[in-house]
């Protein structure tokens, strides 16, 4: 049976979870570890209204350290929704028309059920004896919200970066319960080099004493340098050298020289130290672990033989690839290859690469270039399945 | 927004479209703006597909709603399975590309027909500027100085004509424009077309 709450309220973090519904309670799913997980719980956002036929859904997937959020403002932090920008009334994916659904990932911290959440079996959290998950599992546990809220066919999955991840496997996974997808800024596969920052980070995290081998909650503590470090590692990884240049050059943080000490003096540290700090109080350390993981064992072309056009083979699919010229965590040409697979495919496919200096972070920020080009696919679309068209153009 | 084309397209991509079956399948390599695709998907129902070097042009094809990716004839054509499309087509690019023959292979093992747009340095025009100034012709449909031109492989219609024969393709149809836009059909070995075509089309089978 389901049980749908609202708003859910999580056991690691005392804060509203927008709605959570449990699932697989009476068919749990099957992790690709082979341990079967049910019931578990999906906390979730929905925006916007259903229509009719239900053929208006647009399922948003988050990134590594997103949450379902998309839209309004995030009650643990108070800041505005990640891609509030993109989303919401008359706006690029336009609420007013479309039924948006944003999950928090299994693994997740922010009320999905994950290493953070207690384990039903023996009522203390979860901590390391929670499966590792993939990215497969993650979309097995979409799925089954989508059946949940009666969708056959979303119109469209949008997901960027690790969000680019699962729009893919739903199209692997689900062919026929997508029309559209955009995979942005996203690769088939996470590339030794990203594994290798992944690898830094979970270092971080399990050298830092207050880890206890993921059972911190126990002794009350959690690993905050760890987890710091971690963060302050992969924050540099999703920006640019152009983007870091301008925003800080080599300036200095409150003195006039350097001080001849390991404090920070350059606001570049600075910066860091403080996107290092805000996160360990929004993020669960053993969630980042897991999700690092899932995002290393994806890989749809191996799973395929090898050949990742094996992935697509006959996609009815639209799609829309799009990448950004200074991302070097998932460079264009990851994306290309994923668009070359379409191509031998003959899957309807178009493809962007954004003029943008900001790095990976772009996907997240005002680029009216991305904006107009999800605008214009959204559109064409929009016209293929019959929806109603806007009856304005969406700004920008 | 898609298919808002209420302006008249070149007349050469006019022609081209002219060419094309309804409810076709059409892969347009070269598509800049994606001015062709549009007309072909509003007035010919066309499922239409596009491909364009030029980020410029694939952000413009795209934000309308087409079906566009950026990419390069020479290198992304091999991508695509036998017998995807019904139609290739290949506008005014051909003499751009590194291999053109290796790209006309393409475009038949893609498409079940191609059709081929390309500027006739045969051309009246451009034989005397050759002829009395000794220089490299530069005219309104070859704009370009001969140190900035893209246009690396430039052919001749009859030149055009015998790489198809010798590659066993047929030319089904070809046309040619004159100075002023307007169309002829002629045979692609005419001699006439060869001297007065400024630009031709044809329409090739394997």
């Amino acid at each position: 049976m389901n049980n749908e709450t609202d708003p859910g309220i999580s056991h690691n973090l005392a804060v509203s979870h927008g709605k959570t519904v449990t699932l697989g309670g009476d068919r749990p799913i099957r992790l690709a570890c082979g341990t079967e997980l049910g019931p578990f719980t999906v906390a979730y956002e929905t925006y916007g209204t259903l229509n009719e036929d239900r053929s208006n859904a647009i399922l948003i997937c988050h990134a590594l350290t997103g949450d379902h959020f998309v839209a309004s403002p995030n009650p643990l932090t108070g800041k505005p929704g990640w891609w509030h920008m993109l989303v919401g009334p008359g706006k690029v994916i336009d609420t007013d028309r479309f039924f948006v659904i944003c999950p928090n990932v299994l693994g997740g911290c922010m009320g999905s059920t994950g290493p953070g959440e207690i384990n039903p079996a023996t009522g203390k959290p979860w901590g390391l004896s929670f499966p590792v998950i993939t990215i497969g599992d993650m979309v097995q546990a979409q799925v089954r919200l989508i059946d949940h809220l009666g969708i056959d066919q979303l119109f469209c999955v949008i997901g960027g970066s690790m969000g680019g991840m699962q729009a893919l496997e739903w199209c692997h996974s689900h062919p026929e319960r997508v029309f559209a997808a955009v995979p942005i800024a996203t690769s088939y596969r996470h590339s030794a080099q990203n594994i290798a920052f992944h690898e830094v980070g979970r270092q971080a995290i399990t050298t830092d004493l207050d880890w206890h081998g993921g059972d911190y909650f126990s002794h009350g503590v959690k690993p905050h340098r760890g987890l710091a470090v971690a963060r302050m590692a992969a924050h540099i990884t999703y920006l640019s050298e152009p983007a870091l240049h301008r925003k800080f050059g080599r300036s200095l943080q409150d003195r006039d020289t350097v001080g001849y000490s390991f404090d920070a003096d350059f606001q570049v540290e600075s910066y860091l130290r403080y996107q290092g700090s805000t996160f360990v109080d929004r993020f669960d350390a053993n969630s980042y672990l897991y999700i690092t993981r899932a995002m290393d064992y994806f890989d749809l072309a191996t799973e395929n033989g090898g050949v990742l056009a094996n992935a697509f083979r006959d996609t009815k699919i639209r799609w829309c690839v799009i990448s950004f010229s200074s991302d070097w965590l998932f460079p264009t040409s990851e994306s290309r290859a994923i668009v070359h697979a379409l191509n031998a495919v003959a899957a309807n496919v178009s493809f962007v690469e954004v003029n943008s200096d900001k790095g990976h972070d772009a996907f997240l920020l005002d680029e009216p270039e991305f904006h107009d080009t999800l605008t214009g696919f959204l559109e064409g679309a929009v016209e293929h399945r019959g929806l109603p068209r806007a009856t304005k153009k969406a700004p920008r | 927004m898609i298919a808002t084309t209420t302006n008249p397209i070149r007349v050469d991509l006019k022609l081209i479209a002219d060419l094309v079956e309804p409810r076709t399948r059409v892969l347009d390599i070269g598509c800049g703006d994606g001015a062709l695709l549009d007309y072909l998907y509003t007035f010919k129902q066309v499922d239409g597909r596009g491909i364009e070097l030029s980020m410029a042009g694939v952000r413009a094809a795209v934000s309308q709603g087409l079906s566009v990716i950026q990419g390069d004839a020479d290198t992304d054509l091999k991508d695509y399975p036998s017998d995807a499309f019904d139609y290739a087509i290949l506008s005014q690019t051909l003499q751009a590309t590194r291999d053109p023959k290796g790209v006309l292979e393409n475009l038949l093992r893609i498409g079940r027909r191609a059709i081929v747009s390309f500027p006739n340095f045969g051309h009246w025009r451009n034989r005397l500027q050759i002829l009395t100034q000794g220089r490299m012709p530069v005219t309104e449909s070859l704009s370009y100085q001969w140190w900035e031109t893209p246009n690396i492989h430039f052919c001749t219609i009859r030149d055009f004509a015998e790489l198809c024969d010798s590659l066993g393709i047929t030319v089904e149809k070809s046309f040619t424009l004159d100075t002023q836009g307007r169309a002829t059909q002629h045979p692609v070995h005419s001699r006439r077309a060869n001297l007065f075509g400024v630009e031709a089309v044809c329409v090739l089978k394997r």
